[in-house]
């Protein structure tokens, strides 16, 4: 399908009355005019928390506020873990942001971002206007949730859950876990990629799996993916799968999940296969984040964000920049070390354009462990730059590749990843 | 029918700036941030078992990431990585984090193996971890402060024989015991 002119239009007038609305606001505290410095990030991410962070390393008089809707943030990176019970709490994933501001003078801002004003650089949020220079935005995944009928964006996932946004949905899916009767189904749908972490779900196949083992004798798990094999890492799961959880993962390539249905626990492939199940973990297929598509932000396929590979900034808005899952990052994969490798390139060179200075090329990498059993893991890698022919993010030859094989090591340097992406993001 | 979202951008006059003409290669801070996803911010490792790169010299990560590069080191990642970049970025990398502060780090550790490791690196060591592992001469790398879990990984790459000792570094280490090895790591690790 095509984005036509008018429906741009229509698109962009659609966001700018939302802006309108949300302008009757008061006014907060970073509403007046910015000194030609500021730099409004949203989102506290794993990309919006380096993005701020690393701006104000590189320069100390340039503004940075940091907004975000909560005053902590729980990474889905891990969250697995959690679900499969090798993790007490999510506390190992929860960061908070008060070290940003104590140690490099970033402005945390608690509040909803409500609308974008692109022309007049003001962004609207529930504690009233700000005011930028430079805009980044993180705003990670929103779903497409049109897509699956019966799905009702607020209740269904109270008792279908995604658990794709960590924290009270990753509860909520072990809490599920753990009250499903010996000899139960769960039934975990993956949609077509592309999609927040493209290993993920099989991850949490994985984790699921070695949770009924030790737990729930006799049940098991129906894996419905849309795609028409594993998208990530396939021989190094398919092969931990057979070592651990050999007839208990049912794993069904090419089905896609159309219709859900949450009074009687069943998802419908196609329109015509019913499944059913104790436990539904139902990942529905994904778009940027709703703030980047309300501001007029995704391109033409209507679900991602173009952007300039040098820059991260939006080829639609002029000095508004997209990191993280929710931009069109080439050949980078949607991932947590994605996010942080854009923030920094994308920091550098907003700092850079803001003091005249030349523009440096993207240099990124990107490192995703997944979790097979509870002490064994595998990874894949990749080092990306910018390909100016192309005007994309390339993968660099030979760089890209995964794990041999499954081993104790990669485990134990995955808990190491964890324990550094986060003090980097939190301190 | 479908038209490429460049062309549609063009065509609809919203395109914005194309940096792309003016953009410089990567810097040795571009190239060398990546890095610290991993090995934390400006190479200080908050651990146990990844190694900080701040204050190791330009030597020491130019061998290390040509041996990963060649498969002459054991590696997970690290093999792949390295084949990413050039000997240039390198060399780039290693300026980098041999500018940074040697990052401190508090870990509980034995203090009689300490004291015990402290006498041992004086008589077997020093003279190529000098300053007590706070730098090393020539692509010797630094160990003070380094997490006792990476170092103890990488002693057991060594006396497995997955990864090769320099010839000095053998003559000194074969006749040590497993626990004066263990000495070892842990006053390096202690050193601040």
């Amino acid at each position: 399908m095509t984005l036509d002119r008018r429906n741009f239009i229509k698109l962009l007038g659609g966001a700018s009355s939302l802006a309108l609305a949300a302008c009757a606001g008061t006014g907060g505290s970073f509403s007046g005019p910015t000194g030609g410095r500021r730099v409004v990030v949203v989102g506290g991410g794993y990309g919006g928390t380096i993005a701020a962070k690393y701006i104000r390393m590189m320069d100390s008089s340039i503004e940075v506020v940091l907004i975000e809707r909560n005053d902590h943030f729980v990474s889905c990176p891990f969250s697995n873990l959690y679900i499969g019970g090798l993790m007490k709490d999510l506390s190992p994933l929860t960061i908070k942001y008060d070290k940003l501001t104590a140690n490099h003078g970033v402005k945390v801002l608690q509040a909803e971002v409500t609308g974008i004003d692109a022309a007049k650089k003001v962004v609207m949020t529930s504690s009233g206007e700000v005011t930028y220079d430079r805009l980044v935005l993180s705003p990670g995944i929103d779903f497409r949730t049109e897509e699956i009928k019966g799905y009702d964006a607020k209740s269904t996932p109270e008792t279908i859950p995604h658990a794709w946004k960590a924290g009270p949905q990753t509860v909520l899916l072990r809490k599920q876990l753990e009250a499903m009767p010996a000899g139960g189904t769960v039934v975990l749908s993956i949609p077509l990629a592309p999609f927040r972490c493209p290993p993920g779900p099989y991850e949490r196949t994985s984790m699921i799996a070695m949770f009924l083992k030790q737990h729930k004798p006799k049940s098991k798990i129906i894996v419905l993916d849309a795609n028409p094999d594993i998208v990530s890492k396939a021989g190094l799961f398919k092969k931990g799968w057979k070592k651990h959880y050999e007839g208990i993962i049912d794993y069904r390539p090419a089905k896609k999940v159309t219709e859900v249905n949450a009074g009687n626990k069943t998802v419908v492939i196609e329109g015509i296969e019913d499944v059913k199940g104790d436990v539904i973990n139902l990942i529905p297929p994904q778009r940027a984040g709703q703030i980047a598509v309300a501001a007029g932000l995704v391109g033409p396929d209507k679900n991602w964000c173009p952007v300039n590979p040098t820059t991260f900034e939006s080829t639609i808005h002029k000095s508004i920049h997209v990191i993280g899952d929710a931009c069109v990052a080439g050949a980078m994969p949607k991932s947590g070390y994605s996010a942080n490798s854009e923030a920094k390139a994308c920091a550098t060179n907003i700092v850079n354009a803001m003091n005249g200075k030349e523009l440096i090329d993207f240099s990124g990498i990107n490192t995703c462990y997944s979790f097979l059993s509870a002490k064994e893991a595998v990874e894949v890698t990749g080092v990306y730059k910018v390909d100016k022919a192309k005007n994309a993010i390339i993968a660099v030859p030979g760089s890209v590749g995964v794990s041999p094989d499954l081993s104790e090591i990669e485990a134990i340097y995955a808990e190491s990843w964890l324990k550094n992406i986060l003090t980097e993001m939190s301190t | 029918m479908t038209m490429k979202w460049r062309g549609w951008a063009l065509a609809t006059g919203v395109l914005a700036i194309s940096a792309m003409a003016q953009a410089a290669p990567p810097t040795a801070a571009m190239l060398s941030n990546a890095c610290a996803g991993c090995h934390g911010t400006n190479g200080g490792s908050a651990g146990p078992s990844m190694p900080s790169l701040a204050g190791q010299s330009k030597e020491a990560i130019v061998d290390a990431m040509k041996k990963f590069k060649s498969g002459a080191r054991p590696a997970t990642v690290m093999g792949r990585l390295a084949k990413g970049f050039s000997d240039a970025d390198f060399v780039a990398m290693g300026e980098y984090f041999s500018k940074q502060k040697l990052h401190p780090t508090n870990q509980s550790l034995d203090a009689a193996k300490i004291a015990k490791g402290a006498s041992l690196q004086e008589a077997n060591c020093g003279r190529c971890h000098i300053e007590d592992g706070k730098e090393g001469k020539d692509d010797t790398p630094a160990m003070a402060s380094q997490w006792l879990p990476y170092l103890q990984i990488q002693m057991a790459d060594y006396l497995s024989g997955k990864r090769k000792m320099p010839e000095k570094m053998e003559e000194k280490v074969k006749p040590m015991s497993k626990q004066d090895l263990d000495a070892l790591l842990h006053f390096y690790a202690s050193v601040k």
